[in-house]
């Protein structure tokens, strides 16, 4: 067989249900504290600095990374635990999620050691918001194209051009950058580009909001005009970015946050639907229920292999682009097993409210962090087409 | 502590890699003129203890764990054989509930649906007609799950003793009315404990959901092959993105009808009881293989154009039994309504809970 995918049956060791309840009961606490409402699938879209810093003080940011740095050591699963009890209650982690899943361990692999030492502990204590600037406005899913430069100017380099659809950047206080250091090549045309740590504060960064369909405003276009970022906040080799792509993504793409993202549509229409929903209602549910199952057992399940250290890349991507697709047509699902409900129902109101905002928000699942076509095309990669 | 990983690679299912690749390569049995190919492959099955695996020793079986029997059916999927060995499994399994020792030969059991009831009679004997049993004609014994008074009981019974109807899957294997009128067995036992009809269907669902798992990673293999192959429009068409995202597609369904049924199985080799959380695994097991097969066959078929619609083509062996699986041990809209029923009951705070309990 040309491809053989693999999926384990990884159980969650006894170590992470004691952490799932550690992680319920903090996040009931803060419900009750008024921090957030469980209930409010806009909530976890937010920021919110000062919980982030609690969570961060819990030991719930850069779990698996060196102590050393800050981090606690602790497994992928355990990490899995905590992002999926944060990730259902609608928690505001925003501040730090992105540093937490990609932009730490892009840092720990590739920034020298002073910097390591500086940011990554600040990261842990859920000081720091990161965001990832590798979309422009001439080339989204085709990152090789991107011509933002880095010049080279003494002790470090110039940035000039613009970055888009950066989410968080006008809560950030790094990027993680993709710029042009040189051409491409008629060779390697992913050639040529640099990934670079850079500071917001820097002079000559702007950041314009663009508002979004759902009324948020929480992705931004970033423009650059000689910024200076030092030699040191290189990462890895200059021109070779393309090469530090790999295994990592599998990191960010097979997460809970890639099949929940409107997990609180499906609870609110059990809730709807009462102890006993007619035929038509339960075999629709059911068949959610079964699918939402084998995503998460999918996903427990890539965890598990990155743990034993292996790399499911083609796992991870099959992963998203399920999860995804899954999480996108689940408001559409959901609003025609609510067609037939009572209209006395008891949440019917914030049934139709959680659908309404799911509906606005599905259309960029497939599309933020790789579209499916992207996807579709790593997952031929990987099963030897390309 | 790390994670817990099952064994995967394991001697039993390499066995049976090698005796199916032997004795029933796919396409050496499209191409075969008669059916000996089958008593060569089952005797060989047979002879390394693998179609009563889950029999234990002492009831003359190999006394193999659940995993290791759940991988061979995987393996069988892969070959796509046409022979009772899940059904004997599955009898072994079921008479050993109740202490009764499994005959040789192939076996099949019964009911298969759900709904389908068998009784016992206070005379001991059974009563009543089963639907859809798949390979009763072919076995020589049937395992039974009936209904006493009080309790279920579990029997054995010649498959000769009962009224067999004609009939076939889509992929032409038997499929067949089974009628018990007063039909005496030749051995009858009560059922454990917490043991009824649904057990039963639940682990018939995991076994099917294993066997097309299995299937569908021949498919694929089946596909890239063949896209590989197959030059139009002077490329191999493989190397057009609208394959490639099919192939893609093929993969995904591949992959969740593995990921859900390896997990189902594992969930039922580690339970004591069959609870909400192995319904919860089994069902879906099923009720996300069915979908697969659906989805997959129609992308297999796809890629494979015309050629993979003869019969010469070995294509359908494993699409047309993929998709009659569907229908055994509980049609997946069956466990989706049985599913989601059990969800709503519980109610939506005790949802996510029972998701996250794996």
């Amino acid at each position: 067989m040309a491809a053989s995918l693999h999926f384990d049956p990884i159980r969650l060791p006894p170590e992470c249900e004691a952490l799932r309840r550690e992680v319920r009961a903090f996040i009931a606490q803060e419900v009750t504290a008024g921090t957030f409402d469980p209930t409010q699938a806009r909530h976890g879209d937010a920021n919110n600095p000062q919980f982030s810093r609690r969570v961060g003080a819990k030991g719930w940011i850069g779990m698996t990374w060196p102590k050393k740095y800050g981090g606690h050591e602790r497994s992928f699963l355990e990490r899995y635990v905590v992002t999926e009890e944060f990730r259902v209650a609608n928690a505001p982690v925003r501040q730090h999620f992105v540093a937490d899943r990609q932009s730490g361990p892009i840092l720990l692999k590739y920034a020298p050691e002073h910097i390591k030492l500086d940011i990554l502990p600040r990261v842990c204590r859920g000081e720091v918001c990161f965001v990832i600037g590798m979309s422009e406005p001439g080339s989204g899913s085709d990152l090789f194209a991107a011509k933002t430069r880095a010049t080279k100017t003494s002790g470090g380099w110039l940035i000039n051009g613009t970055k888009i659809w950066t989410s968080n950047a006008h809560h950030a206080d790094y990027m993680l950058g993709l710029f042009r250091t040189s051409p491409s090549t008629k060779e390697n045309r992913r050639h040529g580009l640099t990934q670079f740590l850079v500071d917001m504060k820097t002079p000559g960064i702007n950041v314009n909001p663009i508002r979004q369909m759902t009324g948020q405003r929480d992705f931004n276009e970033v423009v650059f005009e000689d910024a200076f970022v030092p030699d040191d906040h290189v990462l890895g080799e200059i021109d070779g970015a393309w090469k530090q792509a790999t295994s990592e993504l599998a990191y960010e793409r097979s997460g809970p946050e890639r099949f929940l993202e409107t997990f609180y549509v499906l609870v609110e229409l059990v809730r709807a639907l009462g102890p006993q929903p007619d035929l038509r209602s339960a075999e629709g549910l059911g068949r959610l229920v079964a699918q939402l199952h084998t995503l998460r057992r999918m996903s427990v399940s890539v965890s598990g292999m990155l743990q034993a250290g292996r790399e499911p890349v083609v796992e991870g991507a099959i992963v998203k682009d399920l999860g995804t697709t899954w999480e996108q047509k689940l408001p559409a699902r959901v609003r025609g097993l609510a067609a037939f409900l009572e209209p006395e129902a008891t949440n019917r109101t914030s049934l139709e409210d959680q659908i309404a905002y799911a509906t606005m928000l599905a259309p960029k699942l497939t599309i933020q962090g790789g579209t499916t076509e992207v996807l579709r095309g790593i997952i031929a990669r990987g099963l030897g087409l390309r | 502590m790390g994670p817990v990983v099952s064994a995967s690679a394991n001697i039993v299912a390499d066995t049976a890699t090698r005796i199916f690749t032997d004795l029933a390569d796919p396409q050496t049995v499209n191409n075969a003129a008669d059916g000996a190919w089958r008593d060569r492959v089952w005797d060989a099955l047979a002879d390394a203890g693998l179609t009563l695996a889950w029999v234990p020793e002492e009831h003359g079986g190999a006394g193999a764990s659940l995993a290791d029997g759940f991988e061979v059916l995987r393996v069988a999927g892969q070959f796509a054989a046409a022979i009772p060995l899940c059904e004997t499994l599955l009898a072994g399994w079921l008479l050993a509930r109740a202490g009764i020792s499994s005959p040789a030969g192939p076996m099949a059991v019964a009911p298969t649906q759900p709904k389908d009831r068998i009784a016992v009679n206070p005379d001991r004997t059974l009563s009543g007609s089963v639907h859809r049993v798949p390979f009763a004609r072919a076995s020589r014994h049937l395992a039974v799950l009936a209904h006493g008074p009080t309790s279920p009981v579990i029997a054995l019974v010649e498959t000769e003793a009962c009224r067999l109807t004609e009939g076939a899957n889509l992929a032409g294997d038997p499929l067949n009315r089974v009628t018990f009128d007063r039909t005496r067995p030749l051995e009858l036992a009560a059922a454990p404990p917490d043991f009824d009809q649904t057990s039963l269907m639940l682990m018939g669902a995991v076994a099917r959901a294993l066997e097309s798992a299995g299937a569908l990673e021949a498919m694929l293999a089946l596909s890239l092959r063949y896209a590989d192959e197959r030059v139009a429009f002077e490329r191999p068409i493989g190397k057009f993105q609208a394959v490639q995202h099919n192939l893609a597609r093929l993969a995904g369904e591949a992959a969740a009808a593995l990921a859900a049924a390896g997990s189902a199985a594992d969930a039922i080799e580690r339970a004591d009881t069959f609870d909400d959380a192995v319904l919860l695994e089994a069902a879906s097991a099923k009720i996300r293989s069915a979908e697969a097969a659906e989805q997959g066959a129609a992308i297999a078929h796809q890629v494979h154009g015309a050629i993979g619609f003869t019969a010469e083509h070995i294509l359908h062996r494993f699409t047309l039994r993929l998709l009659s699986w569907r229908d055994d041990f509980g049609h997946e809209s069956h466990w989706a309504a049985t599913l989601g029923a059990r969800i709503a009951e519980r109610g939506a705070d005790e949802f996510w809970p029972l998701v996250a309990s794996r």
